[in-house]
């Protein structure tokens, strides 16, 4: 059950990546991010982060991934320009990406010991009570700090969007 | 369904979050469009953030959660600011081709 | 297996249910609203326009859909699809009822007992932006455009005083499982006053119930917040282009989005299935009762039905005769856990979506800048006092 449900989202998830980096409209870059973030959100719950899964949707794909479909759909610039990049570059990067994707894997594959296993429900510490004691609890000065550094976002926010600069 | 696996290796999700990675790089280098740049940006955070919590049930800790946290408030107050300032872009250059975007002042 | 076989069957249910509901939704709103009006309402198509919801559906279905040229076709398509399969699915954390034993089977009434039942809420609900601005965006069209981005900025600003007026009564219920909060909403003050959060606790949650039903009018798009479809201004706003099963799929979201906000303030504020009276009182008749009473007006109104209504004499018995039957279920030992919480349930939820109809036969639309300037200025302020008074009073009470 666990390894149908991870490889379909996995998948789920590389091919909405791959779409947001090969299409050129910023759109469907965009809905191909809110599909990546869905299906990171449903890993969340394979690995019991019931709380932070809720989060990845409310803050992500629910508050940050609607101002950018919105700064999209205010803009409209429409699809992006063929790119003069020399097909050499095409040539030399994708077997690079590869190359680094294949090494990473490698690395982590000998890393990690084949025992380590993740099971549904094996760790059930990320509930919204356990997160929360913690948030404030042993991480309270970095959420207080937090909440500055979002006033500051908002002040900056508000600066920026002024018509005068 | 036999060539399924009952269980899922922790490494796979580590795997996964490495190619997300790589493939958030890819796009912040290849892509022309300010707004693509910034979401390969916000694809990395999100497979730092599945790092961070396959850590968090591999140490059975809350912590990777906290963090994955913070790193989704930073993204939130860096899409407020990033956006504003692409909006502000282009509104002064009317384009959002990023080479084009080149110098600092106009 | 047995877990699934029971969810698959509760799940078909639920399924039929909700789009039945959804398809009469209509008729009771345009039947209300005409009344409200003083005029019939729908009247032609089978007794009282019974059957009009089937009309309009075959109507709907078998209409052309126009894809307009310059439209983005994909997202075009796409749009409704979203708004509608987002608004469906928040339908499974409602809890209709108690924990049941039905045939030997003991089974939760309702879907999923989620534990972040109204994060699941939030999120879906958060989810449900994407149809309306991809619906009006991908249209490429002037009036579309501006009732998407419209519908985007109103549903981000009314999200907030939403979200702090839900985790109001959180702090009191300190758990997010709806069933759970359902739960610890039985009982009564003084044996008679139930303790239902609008009433309860150290701070009664009536500020965040007037709170959440206003916000919730602007993120269902609902009037007096309806400006994403405005249509003395904006045509129809998102949906200017669609018709057929495109439109019918906006219509069906946002109806499936009034339920869904009905059944979260019943069971947030208005205690889910907990009835109105203890049962000692005897609660549990009352459904007999107003059954029954209905039946017996109906069989009165049929035997005496004007000559210009003829029908009504053969169709009134009819449904006097159902509403006996449905009466007599909530007699039969075997069925009473299952259909009297039900009952109270969706009498609760079908009394707020009176309400949301109420208010459009009533209200006039807000203009723009007033919609905005009333959830930043006024309901998102009164809404932080709320929830602070609420937590301070919930700290000092609990030590």
């Amino acid at each position: 059950m666990e390894g149908l449900l991870f490889l379909t989202f996995a998948t789920i998830a590389v091919l909405c990546a791959l779409n947001l980096v090969l299409q050129t409209h910023p759109i469907s870059s965009a809905l191909s991010l809110i599909g990546v973030l869905g299906s990171i959100a449903v890993l969340y719950l394979l690995l019991g982060g019931e709380f932070i899964a809720a989060v990845q949707l409310i803050v992500y794909a629910g508050a940050i991934m609607v101002l950018f479909v919105f700064v999209i759909m205010l803009l409209n610039t429409g699809a992006e320009k063929q790119p003069t990049r020399k097909i050499v570059v095409t040539w030399i990067s994708l077997p690079l990406l590869f190359t680094f994707i294949a090494l990473a894997a490698m690395l982590i594959a000998q890393q990690v010991p084949k025992t380590e296993v993740v099971t549904f429900g094996g760790f059930s510490g990320g509930t919204t009570l356990s997160v929360g004691r913690s948030l404030f609890t042993q991480y309270l000065l970095p959420f207080e700090v937090t909440s500055i550094l979002i006033l500051i976002a908002i002040l900056g926010a508000v600066v920026l969007a002024r018509k005068e600069i | 369904m036999d060539f399924l696996p009952a269980t899922v290796p922790l490494s796979w999700f580590l795997i996964l979050s490495a190619i997300l990675f790589t493939l958030g790089v890819a796009g912040f280098l290849l892509r022309r469009n300010i707004i693509t740049v910034f979401m390969s940006i916000e694809l990395m955070l999100n497979a730092v953030n599945l790092t961070f919590v396959t850590f968090s049930y591999r140490l059975k800790q809350v912590d990777g959660h906290i963090f994955s946290f913070f790193v989704m408030v930073v993204a939130a107050a860096e899409a407020a600011v990033g956006l504003a300032i692409i909006l502000t872009v282009y509104k002064n250059r009317s384009t959002l081709e990023i080479d084009d975007v080149s110098s600092m002042k106009l | 297996m047995n877990f699934f076989i029971v969810s698959l069957i509760k799940t078909g249910l639920v399924a039929f249910a909700l789009l039945t509901t959804l398809a009469y939704l209509q008729w009771i709103e345009r039947k209300v609203l005409a009344h409200i009006q003083l005029r019939p309402g729908p009247y032609r198509v089978g007794p009282h326009g019974l059957l009009q919801p089937l009309a309009d559906v075959i109507k709907l279905v078998t209409k052309e859909g126009i894809l307009p040229p310059q439209a983005h076709t994909f997202f075009y398509l796409l749009a409704p699809i979203l708004a509608v399969s987002v608004a469906l699915t928040a339908i499974v954390v409602i809890p209709f009822g108690p924990e049941v034993t039905v045939f030997g089977v003991t089974t939760n009434m309702g879907l999923a007992d989620l534990n972040i039942g109204i994060l699941f809420i939030l999120a879906i609900s958060s989810l449900g932006v994407y149809g309306v601005a991809l619906g009006g965006w991908a249209s490429n069209s002037k009036y579309p455009l501006l009732g998407g981005l419209r519908s985007s900025a109103q549903m981000i600003s009314y999200e907030l005083p939403l979200a702090l007026a839900l985790a109001a009564p959180l702090l009191i219920m300190n758990t997010l499982n709806f069933r759970e909060i359902t739960v610890l909403q039985g009982g009564y003050w003084l044996g008679f006053i139930p303790k239902w959060n609008i009433f309860a606790g150290p701070f009664p949650q009536i500020f965040s119930f007037i709170i959440f039903l206003i916000a919730s009018f602007a993120e269902t798009n609902r009037v007096p917040f309806d400006l994403p479809e405005a249509e003395s201004e904006l045509v129809g706003g998102f949906h200017t282009e669609y018709s057929s099963m495109g439109f019918a799929s906006f219509f069906m979201a946002e109806y499936a989005n009034i339920l869904t906000v009905c059944c979260v303030g019943t069971v947030l504020f208005l205690g889910g299935w907990q009835p109105l009276w203890p049962a000692a009182y005897g609660s549990d008749f009352a459904p007999v009762v107003i059954l029954f009473g209905s039946a017996a007006i109906l069989f009165f109104h049929g035997a005496n039905a004007l000559k210009s209504r003829l029908w009504d004499r053969f169709s009134f018995p009819v449904f006097g005769v159902v509403f006996l039957i449905l009466g007599a279920l909530f007699l039969v030992p075997v069925l009473k856990p299952v259909v009297v919480p039900l009952f109270w349930f969706l009498s609760k939820s079908l009394f707020l979506v009176f309400v949301f109809i109420w208010i459009r036969g009533t209200l006039p639309r807000f203009r723009y800048d007033q919609l905005m300037r009333f959830a930043w200025t006024f309901l998102f302020p009164v809404a932080v006092v709320n929830l602070l008074v609420t937590s301070f009073l919930v700290a000092i009470t609990s030590n």
